[in-house]
């Protein structure tokens, strides 16, 4: 079994490596790939929204269906994690036997770097969503790091003081929040007769000429939009580490 | 892109990702492939792609390593008792 599979990824990787030869090269301006899409995207996407940042540009507006479906993937996986691992009170049959008492790590040194760290943590995790216009970044990496300070609380003290802060139902309610906000921004464009996730027809809330306004529209709805994403990426790593480290019994964080 | 760094990165690549897949320990094999995605993502800012290795530092290097330590240290507990 195991010659079979070295010789399916020998053969797929001589394959690959035959092909590789074909591909265009790295950095190629005549690569259909950067002749027609990516041109565009460079000369239309800072007049279109003012937003330097073009990665974000194409991201949250241009292929907001993209980004909006890859949300509600990190929305399903909770989910089906929640599904799989929680145990709701005593468990039944063989496995009632209980878990010992957790005894609680002396977080002496842990407990003081991480309440120092994490206020800074947290204010890069907002400086990261609110800049990705600007820099590199969006609601995807902001959102991981606000999550991953949450998790290092969980870590080094206990899973309660965490949960104290962020309980269950509050992950699981912000979880569903952060997709809604950005389907909602969608929909608030149907509302003003645009099409699903045009961010141009919600000029009519913002002020100056209807071309100026449907800037400063698409530059805003991107910013809620990397919002709605924080959101959901945020809880939605605290509550993949607290299924997967208590092992789904909620009561201690490793 | 320099290409003796970037040579050395892709041989470092290549090494973790082996050796990621044939340690017996679960908890080391979940930080060596940390290191993994932590070169994956030095790899993309030498190729330019800063927000990928934003993410790719973020998610790759950063949580996931912290999802898999957390399961290998439970499933550890367990093979114990």
């Amino acid at each position: 079994m195991k010659v079979l599979s070295l010789i399916i990824a020998l053969v797929m990787g001589a394959l690959l490596t035959v092909i590789l030869d074909d591909l265009p090269a790295w950095g190629d301006a005549q690569s259909p790939a950067n002749a027609h899409v990516s041109a565009y995207y460079l000369e239309n996407a800072y007049k279109q929204t003012h937003v330097p940042n073009v990665v974000t540009a194409v991201l949250a507006d241009y292929r907001g269906f993209d980004t909006m479906f890859e949300t509600g993937v990190v929305f399903v996986a909770v989910i089906g994690i929640m599904a799989i691992l929680r145990r709701e009170g005593v468990p039944k049959g063989a496995k009632s036997r209980k878990r010992p008492p957790h005894q609680p790590p002396d977080p002496a040194i842990t407990g003081v770097a991480t309440r120092f760290i994490v206020p800074f943590m947290q204010i890069f995790g907002l400086y990261v969503i609110a800049h990705g216009h600007y820099s590199p970044g969006g609601g995807f990496q902001g959102g991981v790091i606000l999550g991953a300070s949450v998790i290092l609380m969980a870590m080094t003290g206990e899973l309660k003081s965490a949960l104290n802060r962020m309980s269950e139902d509050w992950f699981i309610i912000m979880v569903g929040l952060g997709f809604l906000i950005f389907a909602g921004v969608g929909l608030a464009c149907m509302f003003y007769g645009g099409n699903f996730l045009d961010y141009s027809a919600l000029a009519p809330l913002f002020s100056g000429t209807p071309q100026e306004a449907a800037i400063t529209a698409r530059y805003h709805a991107m910013l809620w939009v990397e919002i709605g994403v924080g959101f959901t990426v945020m809880s939605s790593m605290f509550a993949i580490y607290t299924y997967l480290a208590s092992d789904g019994w909620m009561d201690r964080g490793l | 892109m320099i290409w003796p760094y970037d040579f050395g990165l892709l041989l470092l690549v290549v090494i973790t990702a082996i050796l990621a897949l044939n340690l017996r320990d679960l908890m080391g094999a979940s930080i060596v492939f940390g290191t993994y995605s932590f070169l994956m993502c030095l790899l993309w800012t030498a190729m330019a792609a800063v927000d990928v290795a934003f993410t790719e530092a973020a998610v790759g290097a950063g949580v996931s390593t912290v999802f898999f330590i957390a399961t290998a240290y439970n499933i550890k507990k367990e093979a114990k008792d």
